[in-house]
């Protein structure tokens, strides 16, 4: 059963694509990691929690509001974003001078308030949230049955990862946002408003976050655990990828996702661990991470 | 760290001050519960608070504090982990004086429980487990199965699948004690009812994404996948299954352990028409309903599961041993919870079998269509009762040692 040829072609090409959106979550969370990371040198424990807020941001405007997915695609990542900067601007922002250490520790706290309070809320088993209608089915693709929605996921988390990407490498806001990063004070005295900037990247990624716990409500139930099961893949990613790293953490997504799928074909018994074995050769191999540059 | 204990003194305690020193043979004067389970994870609202909830609503029903004895109820979270489990446990036998532990679903956890109890001499009054070598191979003087087991699901859904047609099979299964026992006693079922199990694959617990798995069920050609899994493993497999057309396309899904939370979760229009096991049901009759309405009221308009049932009635039966034994030892009152008949609202009347299981009616459910629900957790048909006798594996088929052939 481990044999690679045991396994028709036809099979391997569904996991592999399987893998692909898995990987399409794993990329988006991890950009979102990799921005804050990279822009404000917070490590954000929070954002699988913020993940799960987005995906239940979802429910309630379905269930009390009656806006429907496409609104809460739009929605709940501004609602959402709105509570990460009102999280920067009454607590992170005090920590940007201390060590990484804190930033990690207020962030996890954060998480673990958050969570504790849905689960306390709703129970662990999670509330179900139906794929939009215009997505429901799939295409039979001859090796597999290929849901509509996933598609879907894969083509918006890969649209956004690119939009990111080229607007933080490839315009001037992205540059402002890069010096900012390296020299905050001359920056501010080319009269450019850093600390506000700051507040609407944490926004940004908290967002993005979001958005992917939107895209995730349809197809796992809406759960408070979701995001916690999540994030430690995802630093996982983020740390093979090389901290900070854009680009990086998008490639890194993807091809994990496929790794994984992988292995749920040939020793399933290992799915879960694959990722922190590679992780682990990756440090030791090469600390900054596959794209990564050294400090 | 995450030893999460909350004390909770029953109203007897009020008592205590004023009943002076009777019972001298109850250790310390006071009968400990310890209920043990998942607080936090996939298997906290099947269990969780609510048997803690039950076990409390025991207490009050027994009367203990009008019988002069004084109850104590302990609640830890165990994370589903053995070591964790096996941790609060040694602390409350040893450091806390507890006297009996509830509860403590996740057969991997039970299993070790099971041993620490039977050295240390105390009871165990397992609900949410489901491995059927708790009154097999692990089978001891101081434990007590009560709800249901693997053997009593196979039995059950398993039976009746291979009845209606599902001959071929191929299993999910969750990658631990629960999940292989399972397996291994629906293929026993599968096949001795002539039909043939095509394959199987072991996912970790606690699993997110299901569709790789459910991809290679669905190359397997199996006319019916079997989920020897739980909680929400088993909610994220059915969901994700119908996303990926698997019962358009012929397969069928038999949710091997399915509770009344799960479907809940799952809402009516993803769970309908799922077949399924249970040894209790909110509304079978009016004792049931009337319990049921108290313990939602209780746990925020939430229905009880089966393990919550099971909780309530084996620390009721427990309290019933210890009060006719005066004791609170280990063996003493587990022996005597063996030689009364169980008599309860929510089981009807019943017995202990010499291996610890307990014996009772179990039900075949089948899930209602949304149309057909008139009420909030108005979920299941009942499709067959399995008298008590079939319900449950043969006591001589079990290997329990403390059974002599």
């Amino acid at each position: 059963m481990f044999e690679l040829l045991g396994i028709p072609p036809q099979a391997l090409f569904g996991q592999i694509m399987l893998g692909l959106i898995n990987g399409a979550f794993y990329a988006m969370l991890s950009l979102g990691l990799a921005v804050i990371f990279g822009l404000l040198n917070i490590i954000n424990f929070a954002h699988g929690a913020l993940y799960m807020v987005g995906a239940f941001t979802a429910w309630f405007l379905l269930q009390y509001l009656g806006i429907g997915y496409w609104g809460a695609l739009l929605l709940a990542p501004i609602l959402v974003g709105a509570f990460g900067v009102v999280i920067e601007r009454t607590m992170l922002r005090h920590l940007y001078k201390l060590d990484h250490l804190y930033g990690l520790l207020l962030t996890f706290g954060l998480a673990l308030v958050i969570q504790g309070l849905f689960q306390n809320k709703f129970g662990s088993s999670g509330q179900p949230y139906a794929i939009p209608s215009v997505l429901q089915g799939g295409q039979n693709l001859g090796f597999m049955f290929f849901p509509n929605y996933r598609a879907w996921v894969v083509v918006a988390s890969l649209g956004m990862c690119l939009a990111t990407w080229y607007v933080i490498e490839r315009t001037k806001l992205g540059s402002y946002l890069r010096a900012a990063t390296e020299n905050p004070t001359l920056v501010q005295a080319f009269g450019i408003n850093v600390p506000r900037m700051i507040m609407l990247t944490y926004g940004f990624g908290v967002g993005l976050a979001a958005f992917a716990g939107v895209l995730a409500a349809p197809i796992y139930q809406v759960s408070p655990l979701m995001g916690a099961d999540l994030i430690i893949v995802v630093f996982a990613v983020v740390v093979i990828g090389g901290m900070g790293s854009i680009l990086g953490s998008i490639i890194t997504g993807f091809t994990l996702g496929i790794v994984e799928g992988l292995t749920k074909v040939f020793y399933p018994e290992a799915s879960n661990i694959v990722i922190f074995v590679i992780m682990a050769i990756v440090l030791l191999l090469k600390p900054a991470g596959l794209f990564g540059r050294t400090a | 760290m995450a030893l999460k204990r909350k004390l909770m003194l029953s109203a007897a305690l009020a008592l205590a001050f004023t009943a002076g020193a009777a019972q001298a043979e109850i250790s310390g004067d006071v009968i400990k519960i310890g209920v043990l389970n998942d607080r936090s994870g996939l298997y906290a609202d099947l269990a969780g608070e609510g048997s803690v909830i039950a076990a409390r609503m025991a207490v009050e029903d027994f009367g203990a504090a009008d019988k002069g004895i004084n109850v104590e109820i302990l609640s830890a979270d165990h994370q589903n982990k053995p070591d964790v489990g096996s941790n609060i446990t040694r602390q409350w036998i040893d450091v806390d004086g507890v006297d009996v532990i509830a509860d403590v679903p996740t057969s991997s956890v039970a299993l070790a429980v099971n041993e620490i109890v039977r050295q240390k001499n105390k009871a165990f009054l397992n609900s949410g487990a489901g491995s059927s070598d708790l009154t097999g191979k692990a089978c001891s003087p101081n434990t007590v199965h009560w709800t249901y087991d693997t053997w009593a699901l196979a039995n059950g859904t398993g039976k009746a699948v291979v009845q209606t047609g599902g001959d071929t099979w191929f299993f999910l299964t969750a990658d631990y004690a629960f999940g292989h026992a399972l397996e291994r006693d629906t293929t026993a079922v599968v096949e001795e009812s002539g039909g043939q199990v095509l394959g199987s694959v072991r996912h970790p617990l606690s699993t997110a994404d299901f569709s790789s798995f459910l991809l290679q069920a669905q190359a397997s050609g199996a006319k019916v996948i079997g989920l020897a899994n739980a909680g929400g493993d088993t909610t994220n497999a059915i969901k994700q299954a119908a996303e990926f057309g698997i019962v358009q396309a012929g397969q069928s899904l038999a949710g091997l352990l399915v509770f009344l939370t799960d479907v809940h979760a799952l809402g009516l229009q993803t769970a309908q028409g799922l077949v399924l096991t249970e040894s209790f049901y909110w509304d079978l009759n009016d004792k049931t309903r009337e319990w049921s309405e108290r313990f939602a009221e209780l746990n925020g308009g939430k229905y009880p599961t089966m393990v919550h049932a099971g909780v309530y009635a084996s620390v009721l039966h427990y309290l019933k041993a210890a009060e006719a034994t005066q004791s609170d030892d280990g063996t003493t009152v587990v022996t005597k919870m063996k030689e009364i008949p169980t008599d309860d609202p929510l089981f009807g009347q019943g017995e202990i079998r010499q291996d610890g299981r307990k014996i009772h009616d179990m039900y075949l459910f089948q899930v209602k269509a949304p149309e057909e629900s008139k009420s909030p957790y108005d979920y299941y048909n009942l499709r067959a009762t399995i008298p008590a006798a079939e319900a449950f594996r043969p006591i001589e088929e079990g290997e329990c040692p403390l059974v002599q052939g």
